[in-house]
C-alpha cells in the first residue's frame, strides 16, 4: 500500500488550507496518510492537522531553525523522516514550489508538478503550457513520487478525524547559509485570495491605483477577496501578491467577478476552476466572455456603483 | 565573480499552443520559438550586476539541440560575454538538467547562478531548486529584488502571503519572478557583435549525465472547455442573476 507524507503549510499559528487539499489528493490514491509539521511552537498547527480526515499520524518537528520555512532546512528534515514513504506531497503554493523540488533532488527523482487528477498511485494528470494542454505523467515503479498538488483542483479534506500525534526533535542540522530576514504582508484584513469563496478582480481598465478602490469597495460589500490581472499589477494599481494567473495565483472560488479584464490566456489559467465566472467589460469582443458564465458588456465605472447600490 | 544564467528555448508566449490530434504532443511545427521570458529577466539581472561592477563575466547556458544556439545568440546580443550549449537531442527532465548544470558549475565555479522561476512550456518550476540541492547551496526562488552585499545577497521573494526577504551566502542559486526588472531590447549592432562572441558546445555524455528520468509523459489532451454562458444587459440583471443562482 502507498504511504504518503504530506509537508504541512502554516504560518506558525494555523494550518494553511492547502494542506487539507493535499490530503484529498492523497485520499484519491488510496494511501495511508501522514502529515509532517515543521516549525517552532506548532502545537496548534499539529492539532489542526491531526483533525483532518483519514490522516493516520502527524509528525511534529519543533526546532528554532525550522520556524521560517527555509527550503534548505525543511528539505533535509523532510528527507530525514521520509524513508518509509512511497510518496511525498506538498501544495503547489509558493511554499511547496520552493520546497518540494529541493526534496525531490535530494531523493534523486524528478518532481510531478501540479497534480490536478490522480489516475493511479503512479500516474497523474497535470497542466502544461499554462493549462493549454493536460498531460498524463507516469512515475517509474519503485521510485519515490515527490509531487506538488495543484490546490485549485482539489477540495479541502474535512476536519473530523483524530490522528495520532508524534513529537520529534530535528534530525537534520541547520543550513547556516540561508537566513530569514522578514516578511512584508500586504492586503490587510480582506479574505485571503487563495481560499476566499468569492473574489472580485480588476484589470488594466481600472486606470489608476485610486480608481482600483472601486474593486476594494465592491469586494468589501460582498465579503470577497481581491485579485488583479497581471496588466493591473504591472501598471502599479495594486500589489503583486494579488496577481491571478499562470505566473501568479491559481484560484478556484465559488464566484469570480472580473472587471475590465480582457481574459488573456495567462489570466484565464488562474481562474478556470472557479464555480461561476462573471465578466464585465466594455469590449464585447473580449476573450473573457468566451469562458464567463454571466457576461455584461458595459463600463465598469457605472456598473460597479450600480451594483453597490443594489446590494444595499 | 562569474554569473551563470540558464536559457531555455520555448514556444513564444504569444503562441496559443494546440495539442496534436493523436495526443502525442503539442504542435510546434512552424511555431515561433523564443527565450523563456523569465530567463530574459534572469539575464537582465546578471547584466545589471556586472554593469554595477559586482561581476566580471556573464555566461549563458542552454541544454538542447543546435537550434537552441539561436536563443544563446540572443543572450549574447543582450550582453552576455559567452555561451555554453549542453548538446543533446533529447529533452531533459529537470533533475538531469540540474545535474548537467552542476557539471558546468564545477568547471566554471560561478558566484551566482540565476535562472527563470519556471519555463512557460512545461511549467515545472524545479530546475533551480534542484540545482541548489545538488550544489548544497542556498536558493532564493521567485526573486523580485536582489541586493548584493559582498559575499552575501539580500533577496526579496514574491510569496503567496506577500514579500519575504532572506539573506543568502554566495555562491547561490536565484530564480527570478516577473517584477525583478524589465529586460533590455536587443539592438542590431549587438546582434552582429554577438556572432563573434564565443559559444562552446559540450555534448551531454561528455558531462557524464544521462537523459533517463523517473517520469514519462504518456498522453497529451486539450483542456476541458468551459461552456459559454449567458449575457445580461445591466447591473440590475446581473445582481438578480447572481441572487437567483444563490451566489450572493
Amino acid at each position: 500500500m502507498s504511504r504518503v507524507l504530506i509537508i504541512a503549510e502554516h504560518d506558525g499559528s494555523s494550518l494553511n488550507m492547502s494542506t487539507a487539499k493535499c490530503v484529498s489528493c492523497a485520499q484519491a490514491i488510496g494511501a495511508e496518510i501522514d502529515i509532517a509539521v515543521f516549525g517552532n511552537g506548532i502545537d496548534a498547527v499539529a492539532a489542526e492537522a491531526a483533525a483532518l480526515d483519514s490522516v493516520s499520524k502527524v509528525i511534529a518537528v519543533n526546532a528554532p531553525h525550522l520556524e521560517a520555512p527555509i527550503a534548505a532546512n525543511w528539505a533535509t528534515e523532510a528527507v530525514a523522516i521520509s524513508a518509509d514513504y512511497s510518496h511525498i506531497f506538498g501544495p503547489s503554493t509558493t511554499l511547496g514550489k520552493d520546497l518540494m523540488p529541493r526534496i525531490a533532488a535530494l531523493c534523486g527523482v524528478n518532481q510531478v508538478s501540479d497534480i490536478m487528477e490522480v489516475n493511479s498511485a503512479t500516474s497523474f494528470k497535470r497542466p502544461i503550457y499554462a493549462g493549454n494542454a493536460i498531460v498524463d505523467v507516469d512515475a517509474a515503479a519503485g521510485a519515490r513520487v515527490v509531487a506538488t498538488v495543484r490546490t485549485a483542483s482539489w477540495k479541502a479534506a474535512a476536519g473530523s478525524g483524530s490522528a495520532e500525534l508524534e513529537q520529534r526533535s530535528a534530525a537534520a542540522t541547520q543550513a547556516s547559509h540561508t537566513r530569514f530576514v522578514g516578511m512584508e504582508v500586504e492586503g490587510g484584513e480582506r479574505p485571503d485570495l487563495q481560499s476566499a469563496p468569492r473574489v472580485v478582480s480588476g484589470g488594466r481598465a481600472l486606470g489608476s491605483e485610486e480608481q482600483f478602490e472601486l474593486i476594494y469597495r465592491l469586494a468589501d460589500k460582498l465579503g470577497a477577496g481581491v485579485g488583479a490581472s497581471r496588466a493591473a499589477v504591472d501598471a502599479g494599481y495594486c500589489p503583486n501578491d494579488m496577481q491571478v494567473g499562470q505566473t501568479g495565483k491559481i484560484i478556484s472560488p465559488d464566484l469570480y467577478l472580473a472587471f475590465g479584464i480582457s481574459g488573456a490566456i495567462q489570466h484565464v489559467t488562474g481562474i478556470k476552476d472557479a464555480g461561476t465566472i462573471v465578466a464585465v467589460n466594455k469590449d464585447s469582443e473580449a476573450p473573457i466572455f468566451e469562458i464567463s458564465d454571466i457576461g455584461l458588456v458595459g463600463d465598469l465605472f457605472t456598473v460597479i456603483p450600480e451594483m453597490e447600490g443594489l446590494l444595499g | 565573480m562569474k554569473i551563470l544564467v540558464g536559457i531555455k528555448r520555448v514556444v513564444d508566449y504569444n503562441v496559443r499552443v494546440r495539442v496534436l490530434p493523436d495526443g502525442s504532443g503539442v504542435d510546434t511545427d512552424g511555431v515561433k520559438m523564443s527565450v523563456n521570458p523569465f530567463d530574459e529577466i534572469a539575464l537582465e539581472e546578471a547584466l545589471r550586476i556586472r554593469e554595477a561592477g559586482n561581476a566580471d563575466e556573464v555566461i549563458v547556458v542552454s541544454a538542447g539541440g543546435d537550434e537552441c544556439q539561436q536563443q544563446l545568440r540572443t543572450g549574447l546580443a543582450m550582453g552576455a560575454d559567452r555561451a555554453i550549449q549542453i548538446q543533446t537531442g533529447e529533452s531533459l527532465q529537470p533533475l538531469s538538467l540540474a545535474r548537467a548544470f552542476m557539471k558546468v558549475i564545477e568547471r566554471e565555479e560561478p558566484g551566482l547562478v540565476i535562472l527563470g522561476k519556471q519555463a512557460i512550456d512545461d511549467d515545472n518550476s524545479q530546475t533551480g531548486q534542484m540545482l541548489a540541492a545538488l550544489w548544497d547551496r542556498p536558493q532564493a526562488t521567485f526573486a523580485s529584488r536582489v541586493v548584493l552585499n559582498g559575499s552575501s545577497a539580500a533577496v526579496t521573494r514574491e510569496v503567496d502571503a506577500g514579500l519575504e526577504t532572506i539573506e543568502i551566502d554566495l555562491p547561490a542559486v536565484i530564480t527570478v519572478d516577473l517584477r525583478l526588472n524589465e529586460p533590455r531590447f536587443v539592438k542590431l549592432p549587438d546582434i552582429m557583435k554577438a556572432k563573434r562572441k564565443p559559444l562552446d558546445v559540450i555534448p551531454l555524455d561528455e558531462l557524464g549525465v544521462t537523459v533517463e528520468g523517473n517520469l514519462s509523459v504518456t498522453r497529451h489532451a486539450p483542456p476541458a472547455q468551459r461552456e459559454k454562458g449567458i449575457m445580461v444587459e445591466d447591473a440590475a440583471q446581473l445582481v438578480q442573476e447572481l441572487k437567483n443562482r444563490g451566489l450572493i
